[in-house]
């Protein structure tokens, strides 16, 4: 076997992984082997289960491989375990602040035990505090602390010395796009000026598209590695951008093209249609233009699974309502007027009004703590407006909350099904739960299976299915009463790109019979696929409109936007500015 | 260098002393801040005092006893008079044995004193018998009863030796009356040393065995993990700040057994507070352990309190005598530290510094405490499952 390689930040070869999980083994590393180089920013990608955790950890020396072996800065973790977590730090993706300790005191914490002297902390804290933004807050409790502020003290308490290796486990999962951003600047900014080498896990593609290299992880196998232009490289001259001749939302055009055959992918951006072709001609389709475009990093693994035999096609994912269900009820669904929420003195959710059309998809977009789900909570009937007036299908909340809640379905953003119940098992409960009977019941639950593609594993426990089952699961018993309006927290959080192409097709289908949707997400970009998005921000209303509404907004102050994501920091920041005006003049 | 060696130079390394002043000032943090441990650590201990010094009592007063006396004389109803005077009893006189023995049957009166026709004869021969038939569905109870029992007659009998109307040399009825370690049978005496040891289980198993956990469930391990500190220093800088908790209980159930309960200390206080310690590593060395063995604080709460909890109330002979238990029972007592440390103590509140009595208990406390630290050790491997 040949000597690892010194010059290399990370290798693995041939790594393997398994779990016993019940009776069965699970691979959650199979046969992994690539490289990552010192002193360069290296992307581990992949949706959740695909094994980034795991891989991590092995070099973090946390576990020990099954078979094959990993090299960290040159030494072998099989054996060399305590060397190794002396040069590398580590920055789990729940990372272990202690939420009882000030910001300050977990500093201090991280400090000692990697041994700083106290002339180094002055100068490194310095540098940190200021790097994080987080000087203003060294005496506040860590757990006082927003999301994204917590992300950046766990990097910085990883950063109180300086590690020759730094492995990052998904540092921007459920943080806002400005924390985001903020978090990938300090990383860049390490590698560039200090020569850090890092290996980060995430889930977004823009993220990985920003990395010297990237490891394509999919159901614990390498799908792809290389630099991101290597990817790109499939998917060239396949990309194309879709313009509909004929007044149609860009929705219903994704979902039209997702649903031909030669279409490997579709998205719906800035009003258009982002598709890649699986030949590198457009296709002929009645009243569409296409236009050849650059391809980006996702483009390309789309490519990459497209041509796995094992992936789905997303036009698989429609839905059927039965025909009496569908345009019913009157044309607003939610009228909510000056809603207000107060917590104490903290107030929520100020001062919000919208309303919401029948079959329209409506997205809430706005960072941790903006009032996202308060709003929700209280469209739901879970919690009672402080004052304002809120409709839902008709029902005043404040009279008839059980009333309304039987038109409604609610997916809440974690798993909130029965782990130790079958598939089926679940949706008898939840069709007996919205008082579904007999023959009725059995008819629900039969669309639930076929419809949501669940009946191959029907009587298996939903605890012991993969994350995308459990989603389905989810959604499938939402619907088993046929609500007017579906409200979904966060998801596509953690979902690989096949399944978010998939939920989106669910998502038309029923909102073209007829069902309301209400959405949260903090996939910028997914908020192309609503008609509507209103962007919140410390309780208040920011933006209400259309995607293309809410950018020329966006630009309107100025700023340069190009994606959703350029549209809603712009607006959000734009806001703050303008609020610490107002504070500093009054 | 080999794979062997070099995984073992890992564990040689040394403990910093920087590391562990941190982990430490860490972990006291945490426990002044999170009001739940204080909580269980002051205001638990406090209400067990309180419930169990003037709530739990096995004293007896007022206890039926059915007086038979068959012979009519004077002499024999003077010998039962100090059953009247007693607070501890409620005389039933009757004459007839078969009466009282219904009585007893049917739970009414918890003892008979008989007296035979020939007592008086058989007195002043002296050889005069007194007897006295306890219900022994309670043990605790029957024992008290009995030394009762015998202390109204032993009444009597000082009376008359005082009198000079009997020869001090040959009573005649020979009473060995005295209760040993609790002359007045207050059986807060004894009740207030098992306490200290069911507040100093508590207070060590049920503190330490939810603080693994909650790391693991936090995840505040893992990155702890990926750091130079080793094992050890984990464990050590767990043990201080709760080893000062349970010392803080130790002081409050010393100062209430003392001016509260005003429970004799007649051996060395050093001796109880060095035997306390002892014992406070054993139980914070089981909570450490079972924390860090189930890496969930609700399991390692519930099984804290099955394993260590439970046993030292029940079986450590704190509320039970463990002369009075099947022998099985006995046998599992004696292989739970919290017998010791009972024993220890009741033998320092009550008896003295008996020697070697207590170099036996507080070698065995030793001994497990040991054990479970190095188990508690052991256990805390820096991996992930």
């Amino acid at each position: 076997m040949a000597e690892p390689d010194t010059v290399l930040a990370l290798e693995a070869r041939g790594l393997t992984k398994r779990f016993a999980r019940d009776d069965t083994v699970v691979f959650a590393l199979d046969d992994i082997t690539f490289q990552a180089r010192r002193g360069a920013l290296t992307a581990l990608v992949g949706p959740d289960g695909a094994g980034k955790t795991t891989l991590l950890r092995l070099a973090a020396c946390l576990m020990r491989a099954d078979e094959g072996s990993i090299f960290v800065l040159g030494m072998d973790a099989a054996t060399q375990r305590q060397a190794i977590q002396d040069r590398i730090s580590y920055m789990p993706q729940r990372f272990g602040l202690y939420e009882d300790l000030s910001v300050q005191e977990n500093l201090d914490l991280y400090a000692d035990l990697h041994g700083v002297s106290h002339e180094q902390r002055a100068e490194r804290y310095a540098r940190l505090l200021e790097m994080t933004g987080l000087g203003p807050f060294r005496t506040r409790l860590a757990g006082k602390l927003s999301g994204g502020m917590k992300q950046k003290l766990g990097l910085a308490c990883t950063l109180v010395r300086s590690p020759e290796l730094l492995l990052l486990d998904e540092p921007t999962v459920g943080v806002d796009p400005l924390s985001r951003r903020e978090l990938w600047e300090i990383v860049v900014d390490l590698v560039e000026r200090d020569g850090l080498s890092v290996v980060v896990s995430t889930s977004y593609m823009d993220e990985a598209e920003r990395c010297s290299h990237v490891v394509v992880l999919h159901e614990g196998r390498v799908l792809t590695r290389g630099a991101p232009d290597e990817i790109k490289q499939g998917a060239r001259g396949h990309t194309f951008i879709a313009t509909s001749t004929i007044p149609q939302t860009a929705r219903a055009l994704q979902a039209a093209l997702i649903d031909t055959p030669e279409v490997v992918d579709a998205v719906p951006r800035g009003g258009k249609v982002r598709a890649v072709i699986r030949e590198q001609r457009p296709i002929e389709l009645p009243n569409v233009g296409f236009e050849s475009v650059e391809a980006g990093l996702e483009d390309g693994l789309m490519m990459l699974l497209h041509r796995q035999a094992s992936t789905r096609s997303a036009s698989a994912a429609m839905l059927d309502l039965a025909p009496e269900r569908r345009n019913a009820g009157p044309e607003i669904v939610i009228d909510v007027h000056d809603a207000v929420r107060k917590f104490g003195d903290f107030i929520a959710v100020n001062r919000t009004s919208f309303s919401v059309r029948r079959g329209e998809v409506f997205g809430l977009l706005g960072p941790n703590g903006a009032g996202k789900t308060t709003t929700f909570r209280m469209l739901c009937g879970l919690l009672p407006a402080t004052s304002g007036k809120l409709h839902v299908a008709g029902v005043d909340l404040r009279k008839a909350r059980a009333a309304a809640r039987q038109n409604i379905g609610y997916v809440a953003q974690k798993f909130s099904l029965y782990g130790d119940l079958t598939i089926r098992e679940n949706l008898e409960f939840f069709a007996g739960a919205y008082g579904l009977r007999n023959a009725r019941k059995r008819e629900r639950v039969e669309w639930a299976l076929e419809n949501f593609d669940l009946r191959e594993h029907a009587s298996d426990a939903a605890g012991t299915l993969p994350g995308g089952f459990q989603r389905r699961l989810a959604m499938a018993a939402a619907l088993l009463h046929e609500p007017q309006i579906l409200f979904l927290d966060e998801p596509t959080s953690g979902a690989d790109p096949l399944a978010r192409r998939e939920f989106w097709r669910r998502i038309t289908s029923l909102a073209e019979q007829g069902t309301t949707i209400v959405v949260t997400t903090h996939f910028m970009e997914e908020a192309e696929y609503c008609d509507r998005i209103m962007i919140q921000d410390a309780g208040t209303m920011l933006a209400l409109g259309t995607p293309e509404e809410v950018r020329a907004q966006a630009s309107a102050g100025g700023a340069v936007v190009d994606t959703m994501e350029d549209a809603f920091i712009a607006i959000v920041e734009l806001a703050r500015q303008k609020a610490e005006r107002s504070g500093a003049a009054a | 260098m080999s794979a062997e060696s070099l995984s073992a130079s890992e564990h040689r390394r040394g403990v910093s002393k920087q590391r562990l002043v941190a982990l430490i000032r860490k972990e006291a943090r945490q426990l002044v801040r999170d009001k739940s441990n204080v909580m269980v650590g002051l205001f638990l201990p406090l209400l067990l005092i309180l419930l169990f010094g003037y709530g739990l009592s096995f004293d007896v007063r007022d206890a039926p006893v059915a007086l038979v006396t068959e012979d009519p004389s004077p002499t024999a109803q003077n010998v039962l008079a100090g059953f009247y005077l007693s607070p501890y009893f409620a005389p039933v006189p009757l004459v007839s044995l078969n009466q009282a023995i219904d009585l007893m049957r049917a739970g009414d009166v918890d003892a008979i004193v008989y007296l035979r026709s020939d007592f008086s004869r058989n007195l002043a021969r002296g050889d005069a018998v007194v007897q006295v038939l306890l219900h022994g569905t309670d043990p605790n109870r029957a024992r008290a009863l009995e030394a009762f029992a015998q202390g109204a007659i032993a009444q009597w009998s000082a009376k008359r030796i005082a009198a000079g109307e009997m020869n001090r040399a040959a009573p005649p009825i020979t009473i060995e009356s005295r209760q040993w370690f609790n002359e007045a049978n207050n059986s807060r005496f004894f009740l207030v040393p098992g306490l200290v040891v069911v507040i100093m289980t508590l207070n060590g198993a049920l503190l330490t065995s939810l603080v693994m956990a909650r790391e693991w469930e936090r995840g505040t391990l893992e990155a702890l993990f990926v750091t130079p500190v080793n094992s050890t220093e984990i464990v050590i800088a767990k043990l201080v700040p709760y080893f000062v908790v349970g010392l803080g209980g130790l002081v409050l159930c010393l100062l209430s057994a003392k001016f509260l309960f005003f429970v004799p200390i007649r051996g060395s206080l050093a001796l109880i507070v060095f035997t306390s310690m002892i014992y406070l590593l054993v139980s914070l060395g089981l909570g450490l352990l079972i924390s860090a063995a189930l890496k969930n604080q609700f399991l390692a709460c519930q099984v804290a309190l099955i394993v260590s909890f439970l046993p030292a109330l029940m079986l450590s002979g704190f509320i039970f005598d463990l002369h009075s238990v099947p022998s099985v029972i006995r046998a599992i007592s004696r292989v739970l530290p919290a017998t010791y440390y009972v024993e220890a103590l009741q033998t320092l509140f009550l008896a003295g510094n008996v020697a070697p009595l207590l170099v036996r208990d507080i070698a065995a406390l030793s001994v497990v405490a040991v054990i479970l630290l190095v188990a508690a050790r052991a256990n805390t491997r820096k991996e992930l499952a």
